[in-house]
């Protein structure tokens, strides 16, 4: 059973607040762009080219996107509190609609939202002199981006289900975004991580959906080898989109059981 | 009288709590319901229940034909419920919220302008139709929320405390829209309250609610009726013992009491019988000091049932109408 309807509703809702509040959205782009100009326009210039293949800024600006997206999916999970606090959810789970359903709408939404976020962050990164690789993959880049999306905005979901104050669900993110983001390879390039931590970045979606970013975007060389399977190869590129489609469907999977488990308010 | 509602011995506990507590009653279609009990009585629990957004502990009911344990989507497509506590997303217009809620439920898209326009120009919204809700008034919002629960031609609307946290004129307001409501699209109305006027005013029938049981179901009048007539209250400034005397010979005083220097009488058609109250005081030389009439409310038939008034809880109905606003103004 598929409630269209509560899928189409729900997206749209986001997206009209999202126009709606423009305080927030800038909001949510200050972090990224500060890390964007610190680290692609200052520290950039300190280290040289030949350790990451290419230039810093073509190293970090898809790392910043997935900073972006990861940082604005799981706090979107606040509007779950949001819903709860001001009774909206009990108008939306009264209806005929399954929960599942509108997991799915906000995961829509969110998705939408986070992209054209990342959109800004594009083109401020091509005024200070980011370049995008074109190649028939480019186009990819906007999967990477809604699978980079889908996953965390349905982590954010599961605590937003879970956690009924604001200050908790602040500190919960807060513990598990911040080594998300820097537990990949966001920033540093993962050969540059010791042994141990290497492995949790293994481990990490998000490493594979910024490689992803970073081989569409950037043409870069991904973190990943290969893998050969008798007669068939398989490209890290398409490794890094199993990685995020798997984890997008896991953690989609998990914030609807998430949600049908949340107290109505 | 066809049921619309049928409830069967619901419960509902909370730990050793029991929140709602074995009961059973049917509306009938088109009627206006009341729930009326105190703060903490099980009212909003009994409508969590009808409306499938609680699972009862035992027992069970029909809303339009459907059972709420087994059929909870179909029951979902025949109801609207104004909930207790604002609803809205405040950051959508009126009319936004309106359509949200009309595509939520499937409300054909050829039919639903027609329906919004015919239900915000029930509320008298139309001007407001297209601001931001966080602009609205707390009255505003009240039936803006009613108007959205019509918006799918629910079977039964469920109405939990209308009126909590709004000022007395604009409570008489959302009155009226329910009446007309009610009168004009026919549809069955179960509200809950803590107001004795509102379920006096609005309600068909009224069923009383303490501590989860249901003490009482009947319509206002026949409730009133069974206190056995009004109340008059005389004071005498001399011969009390007199006057006392004479009355209780009097074949139409049906009951007397005495504390102090007052005498309770009660009788049928009280504002009828006060000149011949004055007219036997006169003839025993007794003189009156003052007269008081006192029509029986709903008020003292809960007393009669419960042994404590509703209004003993107002404290906590303080506060819950504090919280109504607070969660009504901020955003
Ligand atoms: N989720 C809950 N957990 C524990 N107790 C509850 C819960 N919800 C309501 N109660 C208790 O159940 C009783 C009935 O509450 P409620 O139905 O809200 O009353 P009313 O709507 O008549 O004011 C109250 O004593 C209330 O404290
Ligand atoms: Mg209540």
């Amino acid at each position: 059973m598929v409630d269209t309807n509560a899928i189409y509703v729900l997206w749209l809702r986001d997206i009209k607040r999202f126009i709606r509040a423009k305080s927030r959205i800038i909001g949510m782009l200050v972090l990224p762009i500060f890390f964007l100009l610190g680290l692609g326009l200052g520290l950039g210039n300190l280290i040289p080219s030949s350790v990451l293949g290419g230039s810093y800024l073509e190293f970090i600006v898809p790392g910043i996107i997935g900073m972006s997206l990861i940082f604005t999916s799981v706090a979107s999970g606040t509007s779950v509190l949001w819903d709860r606090q001001f009774g909206f959810l009990k108008e939306i789970l009264v209806t005929p609609n399954s929960r599942s359903a509108v997991v799915i709408g906000r995961v829509a939404g969110g998705a939408t939202t986070a992209m054209l976020q990342s959109f800004i962050i594009v083109i401020i990164s091509l005024l200070i002199g980011f370049n995008i690789h074109f190649t028939a993959a480019t186009a990819l880049a906007i999967v990477f981006m809604f699978l980079i999306a889908t996953t965390f905005i349905s982590l954010g979901l599961v605590f937003g289900s879970l956690i009924n104050d604001f200050q908790g669900f602040q500190l919960v993110t807060s513990f598990v975004t911040m080594p998300l983001f820097f537990l990949s390879n966001g920033i540093f390039p993962l050969s540059a991580l010791p042994g141990f931590v290497k492995y949790i970045a293994y481990l990490n979606p998000l490493s594979y959906g910024v490689d992803g970013l970073r081989i569409t975007l950037a043409g870069a060389t991904s973190f990943l080898n290969p893998i050969h399977l008798g007669w068939l190869v398989i490209s890290p590129l398409a490794i890094d989109l199993f990685m995020m489609l798997l984890s997008s469907a896991i953690m989609i999977a998990i914030a609807s059981y998430a949600f049908n488990r949340t107290d109505v308010g | 009288m066809d049921s619309i509602i049928s409830v069967n011995r619901l419960s509902k506990e909370y730990g050793s709590l029991k929140a709602v507590n074995n009961i059973s009653f049917d509306v009938g279609e088109g009627e206006i319901f009341g729930l009326l009990g105190p703060n903490g009585a099980g009212k909003t629990t009994t409508i969590k229940m009808l409306t499938t957004l609680l699972k009862p502990t035992s027992g069970t009911a029909t809303v339009a034909g459907y059972n709420i344990k087994t059929s909870q989507n179909s029951v979902r497509k025949h109801i609207g419920i104004i909930f207790q506590d604002p609803s809205l997303d405040d950051e959508l217009t009126g009319r936004e919220n309106l359509q949200f809620h009309a595509i939520l439920y499937n409300v054909s898209s050829d039919k639903r302008e027609a329906k919004i326009n015919e239900v915000l120009k029930l509320v008298e919204l139309e001007d407001k139709a297209d601001v931001l809700v966080k602009n609205y008034s707390g009255g505003m919002k009240r039936r803006l929320e009613i108007g959205r629960g019509l918006i799918h031609e629910p079977k039964v609307l469920f109405l939990d405390e209308p009126t909590v946290g709004l000022d007395p004129q604009t409570r008489r307001h959302i009155w009226e829209y329910i009446k007309k409501l009610n009168e004009s699209t026919k549809t069955t109305l179960i509200l809950t309250t803590h107001y004795i006027e509102e379920a006096d005013y609005l309600c068909n029938r009224v069923a009383f609610i303490d501590h989860g049981r249901l003490v009482a179901l009947d319509t206002p009048d026949v409730l009133k009726d069974k206190l056995g007539g009004d109340v008059i209250s005389l004071k005498a400034k001399t011969g009390s013992d007199a006057l006392e005397k004479r009355l209780k010979s009097t074949s139409w005083v049906k009951t007397i009491s005495r504390h102090d220097e007052t005498i309770d009488i009660t009788v049928e058609e009280g504002e009828k019988k006060i000149p011949s109250l004055v007219k036997i005081a006169e003839k025993i030389k007794v003189q009156i000091d003052s007269v008081s009439l006192h029509k029986p409310s709903l008020e003292d038939v809960f007393i009669r049932y419960t042994g404590k008034s509703i209004r003993e809880e107002e404290g906590e109905g303080w506060k819950g109408h504090m919280r109504a606003i607070r969660a009504r103004r901020s955003r």
